[in-house]
């Protein structure tokens, strides 16, 4: 199964820094464009059931359902060091906001070694990819409840 | 907290604040070094003058599960511009474990002008302090190193073996539950290949995240953490007293406890730890 059209294209993007310097800024620049879920969405204390499982950034992640049958998802990263989450929260939410969600349900975890690669650390490694998973939880409940 | 002066320690210079590290960011005799866990943090943003010493790209070996050699450690330093005389201060985050780490393999070359700011990355950016992107660029310095001396601060796996035999003390500083062998990794960490659980027989299970205050990663008072290790853990600063983790790093946290702040006399770090332990064939396990 192809991954979504823009997530093919920014995992294409990062397969052209081979040096983990450029895809650190690449990384970062991400990170810099990450926007916190709206308070017409969500405010603080955020919801447990919103929590990312196993992620020390204590990521938090929201998906609303558009009209038009497609999803939009926001993210929270609390733990000021998140820097990796807030990269990756900024790529999910561009890459996959818009598509419907048997496509989002088809993109698995394995997304975030392509991305991070070198810059994955151990720790965060798991973290990142149960934010995924997370993703593509609240894509699969969504076609179960179409169906 | 109250100054690292007034807390105790048997050994007070090793820690400096964040308020000594903001009056030497300038001070061409310090060079301040950010260890941490996530390659990400430092490019993120940094203290103004820092330089990165990342523990897999600067201090382990590339190809061996080993740790630089005297040309890699001279490299380093020629890199950051640091002289034996120069002092290093590290912090980090994660509550400097990467830090301490660092410290610890700083030792190994005998690179004793060291230090670690007390409360890490952590401290410095709740007390809203500068940082910066911008990396700097020192002059490459000459550094002559000896060679590696493992054996005052490290401790391999067959003299682990014989401590075993010989009942002497050892701190498990990992979670209970990898303690206890029902988890083979740290919470919320992926599995990284032991194949058995537990911890080596008599070892004390201490985590090493009671030593510091949770609110600003500094560390404890002496008197909090002689309650800790020796009174209630019943460990004596006298005798020979092995720290192991998963890989070393959380255990160089508390190997620097232990050594600096209590004055422990004989603190070995066993880096190749439960990976190694675990993996190990015939080697003794509690659980």
């Amino acid at each position: 199964m192809p991954l979504p059209p823009k997530l093919q294209s920014i995992l294409d993007t990062f397969a052209e820094f081979p040096d983990p310097a450029d895809r650190t800024n690449l990384l970062l620049s991400y990170a810099d464009v990450f926007r916190e879920v709206p308070p017409s969405v969500a405010t603080r204390p955020f919801g447990k059931d919103h929590l990312v499982p196993h992620c020390e950034s204590e990521a938090y992640v929201w998906a609303l359902m558009r009209p038009d049958g497609t999803m939009t998802f926001h993210f929270a990263v609390e733990n000021p060091s998140g820097v990796s989450a807030k990269a990756l929260a900024a790529i999910l939410e561009r890459s996959l906001s818009g598509l419907r969600p048997a496509d989002i349900a088809e993109v698995t975890p394995d997304i975030v070694e392509h991305i991070f690669r070198q810059n994955i650390s151990m720790g965060k490694g798991l973290g990142l990819m149960s934010m995924v998973e997370a993703v593509r939880a609240l894509a699969k409940r969504q076609v179960r409840s179409m169906q | 907290m109250s100054a690292i002066t007034d807390r105790g320690y048997k050994n007070p210079d090793v820690l400096v604040s964040t308020d000594w590290v903001a009056e030497h960011l300038t001070d061409p005799s310090v060079r301040l070094a950010e260890s941490n866990e996530d390659v990400l943090l430092y490019p993120a943003g940094h203290i103004p003058g820092a330089v990165q010493v990342d523990w897999t790209a600067d201090l382990n070996d590339q190809v061996r599960r080993d740790y630089i050699t005297r040309r890699g450690f001279e490299t380093l330093m020629s890199r950051i511009g640091a002289t034996p005389k120069t002092t290093i201060v590290f912090y980090g985050d994660k509550n400097n474990w990467w830090a301490c780490y660092a410290f610890w393999v700083f030792q190994l070359f005998g690179h004793t002008n060291a230090r670690i700011m007390d409360g890490g990355r952590v401290k410095w950016t709740k007390e809203g302090r500068a940082m910066t992107r911008e990396v700097p660029a020192y002059s490459p310095a000459k550094y002559r190193a000896p060679e590696r001396k493992d054996a005052p601060v490290r401790a391999f796996q067959k003299e682990v073996l014989a401590h075993v035999k010989a009942k002497g003390q050892l701190v498990d500083v990992r979670s209970p539950e990898e303690y206890a062998g029902t988890r083979m990794h740290m919470p919320d960490y992926p599995n990284e290949g032991a194949l058995r659980g537990g911890h080596i027989p008599r070892a004390k299970s201490i985590p090493w995240a009671r030593a510091i205050n949770a609110e600003d990663g500094t560390f404890k008072t002496a008197g909090e953490l002689k309650d800790l290790y020796v009174t209630t853990n019943k460990l004596n600063p006298a005798k020979p007293t092995i720290a192991y983790c998963r890989i070393g790093e959380r255990s160089s946290h508390t190997w620097f406890a232990l050594k600096y702040l209590l004055g422990f006399k004989n603190i070995k770090n066993y880096d190749g730890s439960w990976t190694e332990w675990g993996n190990s064939v015939g080697v003794p396990i509690e659980k």
